[in-house]
């Protein structure tokens, strides 16, 4: 695939919206703020010879080492990246985006991590949003409808996060 | 506008508006294919929202992924597709072989084809089977599972499992073929090509079938792309595209040499691909397009699937020879305790549902640091919404049937 010319017209479009970019990864990804990440999938749905017009999935990891010993030998602070696959019908390319954001807007609080939802740019992103923010505890800011899809709608908790704990009980059923 | 003069009777169906009713179908309903429920508000015999609760087959694979090693993680990708188990092996094991760059030898590569085109067949004959079901046809259903127990047990004889089957693994296959087992299955091949006829005259031409079916549920192309539908939903709205052609070189490589189509309708003519003649020598026209379907409806969901059987069995057939022409090993799987290089790997097959996708990020240890599984039937089921705003509550179930969800699959 071409991406150096993709690449080069993000570039001149969203200038420091593009974080990084990795072109030697196994899957080339491209990385973005949160706050460019609806202009970017808009203008790659519909960029010229490219047009993604299918996202594949959403994913959200949580970057987070449970253990202070293990924590200190990685250079990374604590975060949560969420991967975009994107791939296109009419050119059967493939594309990787991410963004990273904080694990949570307000620990204390509580408050969920804010990140712009693409559900107006792919209408199937809804459902994988929905996903996400069940298991991964993700805010999507302009989600139609915003709830949970796998878990109950009185859940606690995000399974995906690497420091859940799964739950003594529920609703009297022993949890373990 | 008065009653009595009405030719259609349909007419006043859907002129007259009676008090709003909400319909829960499901989550036990035996036409929703296990435990999906649909919260309907209906107006008299009309659907005019629907919406889909899934979740009750939650089983957090992903989470289970974190805590096992790559080898170990293969029994839990046959329980998400589990009509599918074999197609669902070969997604995990390919994700892997690319991020540790691993190649399989030529053998297992025919091995691969051989065995995932043949549950193909099973998984498009259940569907065929149970969409007869729905729409109150018992008999298909008899005649598929009668062909899909004899795939079964080819299979038992593969790896002893007849639904779970963990056989293709990372690295290849976790046993040879049997010896004769190739005879076996080409017996099969060649018994089961005279039945694939029966199945059209069963459902296929079938009047009640059709009336049933045809222009019902109809999916646009720019829908089925918008709501990230693929496989058999995507082609049977006329998009071509199938990733054993179109997808990353390491899986399109395992096709390699293979001749066969994508079932797809043509933009212009509207004809599907008649290379099923190359099957049968004796000169099978198969059916015409009824009148009344329209490109994207439910007929043309089913019809792309009972034409994919049949490329399928082209794909057998072939994959037989080039199998029994190699020699050497077909693969041994990776250790239980491999370590993992870091890094990160994406890939999608396409399982018979649709693009299944496998990602996996890895930190350098044997478990990996998040598994992801992109299922197909996960957004193929999210377009039942829209598709049956404004259809009759009896065809409900033939738009969910059409699109052939797996609830294993959906909440993994």
């Amino acid at each position: 695939m071409s991406e150096i010319a993709l690449l080069t017209q993000l570039k001149d479009k969203f200038g420091d919206g593009v974080v990084a970019v990795e072109l030697d990864a196994i899957d080339a990804w491209v990385e973005v703020t949160a706050s460019a990440l609806v202009g970017v999938c808009e203008f790659l749905r519909d960029v010229k010879d490219y047009h993604f017009d299918m996202c594949n999935c959403i994913t959200a990891i949580d970057y987070l080492h449970t253990d202070p010993k293990k924590a200190e030998k990685v250079d990374w602070a604590p975060h949560i990246e969420l991967v975009y696959h994107l791939s296109s019908i009419a050119t059967k390319l493939t594309l990787v985006i991410k963004v990273k954001i904080p694990r949570w807007k307000d620990e204390a609080a509580q408050q969920l991590p804010e990140i712009p939802s693409v559900a107006g740019v792919w209408t199937t992103a809804i459902w994988h949003e929905r996903e996400v923010y069940d298991l991964s505890g993700v805010n999507f800011i302009g989600h139609p409808e915003l709830k949970r899809i796998l878990c109950p709608d009185d859940w606690e908790g995000y399974p995906l996060r690497k420091d859940y704990e799964m739950p003594l009980g529920y609703h009297g059923m022993r949890g373990r | 506008m008065s009653a009595t003069n009405i030719d259609d009777p349909r007419v006043i169906e859907f002129d007259v508006r009676t008090d709003e009713m909400l319909i829960n179908m499901g989550p036990q309903h035996p036409s929703t294919h296990g435990v999906l429920r649909l919260a309907l508000r209906t107006d008299g015999e009309i659907v005019s929202d629907l919406e889909p609760h899934i979740g009750y087959l939650h089983r957090c694979a992903e989470k289970i992924g974190e805590n096992l090693t790559a080898r170990q993680f293969v029994p839990y990708t046959d329980r998400m597709d589990y009509l599918a188990a074999m197609n669902m092996n070969l997604g995990w094991a390919l994700t892997i072989e690319k991020l540790l760059d691993h190649d399989v030898p030529e053998k297992g590569r025919h091995l691969r084809v051989l065995i995932c085109e043949l549950n193909r067949v099973a998984s498009h004959l259940v569907a065929m089977g149970t969409y007869g079901l729905d729409l109150g046809a018992f008999s298909p259903f008899l005649y598929a599972f009668r062909e899909r127990e004899k795939i079964l047990d080819l299979f038992e004889k593969t790896c002893g499992a007849r639904l779970t089957y963990s056989y293709i693994a990372p690295g290849g296959a976790t046993a040879d073929l049997p010896s004769g087992w190739t005879a076996e299955c080409s017996e099969f091949i060649n018994q089961f090509k005279k039945v694939i006829p029966e199945f059209h005259t069963l459902l296929t031409t079938n009047a009640i079938f059709i009336a049933r079916t045809a222009g019902i549920g109809v999916l646009s192309p720019r829908m089925a792309i918008d709501y990230g539908c693929t496989g058999p939903v995507l082609r049977g709205s006329g998009v071509y595209h199938d990733l054993r052609f179109h997808g990353e070189e390491r899986y399109t490589e395992l096709y390699d040499g293979y001749e066969f189509d994508v079932i797809c309708a043509d933009s212009e003519t509207g004809k599907y691909p008649d290379s099923h003649q190359e099957v049968y020598q004796d000169g099978l026209e198969y059916p015409d397009v009824p009148a009344d379907a329209i490109l994207g409806d439910c007929w043309h969901r089913f019809y792309v699937r009972m034409l994919e059987v049949v490329q399928s069995v082209r794909l057998i057939e072939q994959s037989i020879a080039k199998y029994d022409a190699c020699s050497g090993s077909h693969g041994e799987p990776i250790k239980l305790t491999q370590k993992l290089p870091v890094g990160e790997a994406y890939l999608e097959t396409e399982a018979p549902r649709g693009q299944m996708g496998f990602y996996v990020v890895s930190d350098g240890q044997s478990k990996p640091w998040r598994v992801r599984a992109r299922s197909s039937c996960f957004s193929n089921l999210y377009v039942t919404a829209p598709l049956c705003r404004g259809v009759l509550l009896a065809d409900v179930p033939a738009v969910v049937g059409s699109l052939d969800v797996v609830m294993g699959e959906i909440d993994r």
